[in-house]
């Protein structure tokens, strides 16, 4: 089970692999991270990463280039969270109904539209993105290969998450998000607008979402299948909150997460004995325990979920 | 006029689904097939055809009892996103019982089996239940976890302790033919699952009408504080509460091994839990209406197949449709009826015709109105 550790090759791939399968859903949980903070449940990340996978695939087909494909994928992405925005913020809809309502749409039109527009062309491979290794960190022994012999949206994903946590923490942007997802009345009565806030950090969670779907088409399999999102965009749901609505620990988390997926594909292979469902449990049962045994410590914003309405007319 | 109004208004969910069907007649088209053809077979496949309508019903056993495990919670102002994990528990405790025990007359085994799945989902529901209560955990998140955490352990047992040896695929031995549950269409699938639903939607709505137990759900809904003020146990009831919706749910699942599967499969059920929060939705939270929120959600389903064997329409587009009516739908019940406001505004229109008409039309249209 663990005999390939002896072999730094074999180490190398198999992190290697961990990474590529956490990169989707780290797009994806940091995203989550900024909508939730602001009180707002996206649920509907499935949804963005498929509509961001079927764009990403839609633009590369078209256009034949990955930049197209890219583009497109957070246009898809992006059109989703206006839906969510409109639904949840707008006409202050059970933020929940309105995000499963989108993940149904968005799983249903994409497999309609992919088979209308795609039809017979969609087994064949479209144009993705290259791994380009940076010189002098990819010779790192063991980890350089893994972390900097990879394709473009995973350096944009090394920068978003950064920049994610340092906007949220250290940004007066930021602080208004914190304070709406906490104590929405507080903020409004500061002067700061919350369905502005609200709109535009489902806006911003969508779009990385979809960002997630695209590296899926553009970087991982080449093609679009229906229903690719598999569940991931519920894993991301998962890995932010054992991050504690954090985007590092989210990173953190969606790491694990892609390491514990890693180990359960080569378990399938290797070892059909010991039962792989198991380690596709790791990352709800991890978050599940984490609420339960962390409580105080992994606390949602006060305000998630809850839709805001100003009081006194 | 104001009464139109009303009606309308009580009405709004039927409007989005009718609008819901003409914005998705647009993506029928963009195929170059007619949208009239394409309803036309679906809604003759789902609803006026003997083994169309035998699929619909299948489908609507599930979705329905799904759909009660949403609304009971929801009226004390708990969403249980976990109907899904509880179907699957509730499965996975009925085929335990149906093939782990030792024989036993079947007047006895069918009951036992039954209740053992209400137990499976019951337990899984009451997990968040008493989190939710004891220790303020949100109970959106934790059921959301525990659906994921169920479908894997029915994967693990039903590819692994239970496997009926030699099975190219996941599933476990067949249950006795002693354990089905009887049909109610002859010749068909349709088994008597539908029916429980329907009788339970009955019994909930008279439960929240009229007993002190529906009473005290509403108020925690409403206010949960004022409710402990009032002297209700709130907590006990936020456990009790999620016990009975989890066991509503385990029936969904139970009724489909004893009455469809006849095995414990693993993956078995295609998001019918997700379906239940729809129905619950469209339903406007009430169980009286969840009968026909979830034969109209299942008819899509069922009649999407025949569609797509008629017209050579691709089946996907009901998906899309599907999300489309609940769009819809959730978006009509941001619009609430405000009588004053309407009234106001009827009150801007008369005058204005007032001053065309002059006072006569005045007195007698208000005399209509009352």
């Amino acid at each position: 089970m663990i005999d390939f550790l002896t072999d730094p090759q074999a180490i190398t791939d198999f992190l290697s692999t961990s990474l590529r399968l956490s990169i989707p859903i780290i797009f994806a949980a940091v995203g989550g991270v900024i909508a939730e903070r602001s009180g707002v449940f996206n649920i509907s990340l499935e949804g963005c990463i498929i509509g961001g996978a079927f764009g990403a695939a839609l633009g590369a087909y078209l256009l034949g280039t990955p930049a197209a494909g890219v583009l497109l994928g957070v246009f898809v992405a992006l059109m989703a969270g206006l839906l969510l925005a409109g639904l949840a913020v707008g006409l202050s809809i059970n933020q929940l109904v309105a995000g499963i309502a989108i993940n149904i749409l968005m799983l249903g039109l994409t497999s309609y539209l992919a088979r209308l527009i795609l039809g017979d062309d969609a087994t064949s491979t479209l144009p993705g993105f290259e791994p380009i290794a940076i010189p002098g960190l990819s010779a790192i022994p063991i980890i350089g290969p893994v972390f900097f012999e990879q394709d473009v949206l995973t350096y944009l994903m090394y920068l978003l998450v950064p920049l994610s946590w340092w906007v949220i923490y250290k940004t007066p942007w930021g602080l208004n998000l914190r304070a709406i997802g906490d104590y929405p009345v507080a903020a409004d009565s500061a002067g700061i607008s919350v369905p502005t806030v609200r709109v535009f950090a489902v806006l911003v969670s969508c779009a990385m979402a979809g960002l997630g779907g695209c590296y899926l088409v553009l970087s991982q399999v080449f093609v679009f299948t229906e229903h690719m999102s598999a569940g991931k965009g519920f894993i991301a749901l998962a890995a932010l909150i054992l991050g504690r609505w954090n985007p590092i620990g989210a990173l953190l988390a969606c790491l694990f997460f892609g390491f514990s997926d890693a180990l359960q594909l080569r378990l399938q292979f290797n070892s059909p004995d010991v039962p792989y469902q198991l380690f596709s449990m790791v990352p709800f049962v991890a978050s599940f325990l984490a609420l339960v045994f962390l409580s105080g410590k992994v606390r949602p914003p006060k305000a998630i979920g809850i839709r805001y309405e100003r009081g006194g007319k | 006029m104001l009464a139109v109004i009303r009606y309308a208004y009580a009405l709004r969910t039927v409007w989005a689904v009718l609008l819901a069907l003409l914005v998705g007649s647009g993506l029928i088209l963009v195929a170059g097939v007619s949208p009239l053809a394409a309803y036309g077979e679906l809604f003759k496949g789902a609803f006026f055809d003997y083994w169309g309508l035998a699929g619909t019903l299948v489908k609507t056993s599930p979705i329905l009892l799904a759909g009660l495990a949403v609304i009971l919670p929801l009226r004390a102002g708990l969403l249980n996103i976990g109907a899904e994990g509880q179907i699957y528990m509730g499965a996975l405790f009925s085929a335990m019982a149906a093939l782990l025990l030792p024989q036993m007359h079947p007047a006895i085994h069918v009951p036992v089996c039954i209740l053992a799945g209400a137990l499976g989902g019951g337990l899984w529901g009451l997990i968040p239940g008493y989190l939710k209560a004891y220790h303020g955990i949100n109970e959106v998140i934790l059921t959301l976890l525990l659906n994921f955490i169920a479908i894997n352990i029915v994967s693990y047992v039903a590819g692994g302790p239970m496997l009926q040896a030699g099975a190219p695929y996941p599933y476990s031995e067949q249950i006795s033919q002693d354990l089905w549950l009887p049909w109610i269409m002859p010749s068909t699938d349709t088994h008597a699952g539908v029916i429980v639903g329907v009788v339970l939607a009955v019994i909930l709505f008279l439960m929240m009408r009229y007993s002190t137990v529906g009473y005290a759900l509403d108020t925690i809904g409403k206010n949960a504080t004022a409710a402990r003020y009032a002297g209700i146990p709130v907590k006990p009831y936020v456990v009790g509460v999620m016990f009975a919706a989890g066991a509503i749910g385990g029936l969904a699942g139970t009724f489909e091994v004893l009455g469809l599967k006849y095995r414990l499969y693993h993956h078995f059920s295609p998001g019918y839990g997700f379906d239940g929060i729809v129905v619950a939705f469209l339903a406007t939270v009430n169980p009286l209406l969840a009968p026909l929120a979830a034969f109209f959600l299942a008819g899509l389903k069922a009649g999407a197949l025949v569609m797509q064997r008629a017209v050579g329409l691709e089946s996907t587009v009901i998906e899309a449709i599907q999300g489309l009516v609940i769009i819809f739908a959730a978006a009509s019940l941001g619009l609430k009826y405000d009588a004053q406001k309407w009234a106001a505004r009827l009150m801007r229109r008369r005058k204005r015709l007032d001053a065309e008409l002059g006072d006569t039309f005045q007195a007698r249209t208000r005399e209509d109105d009352r």
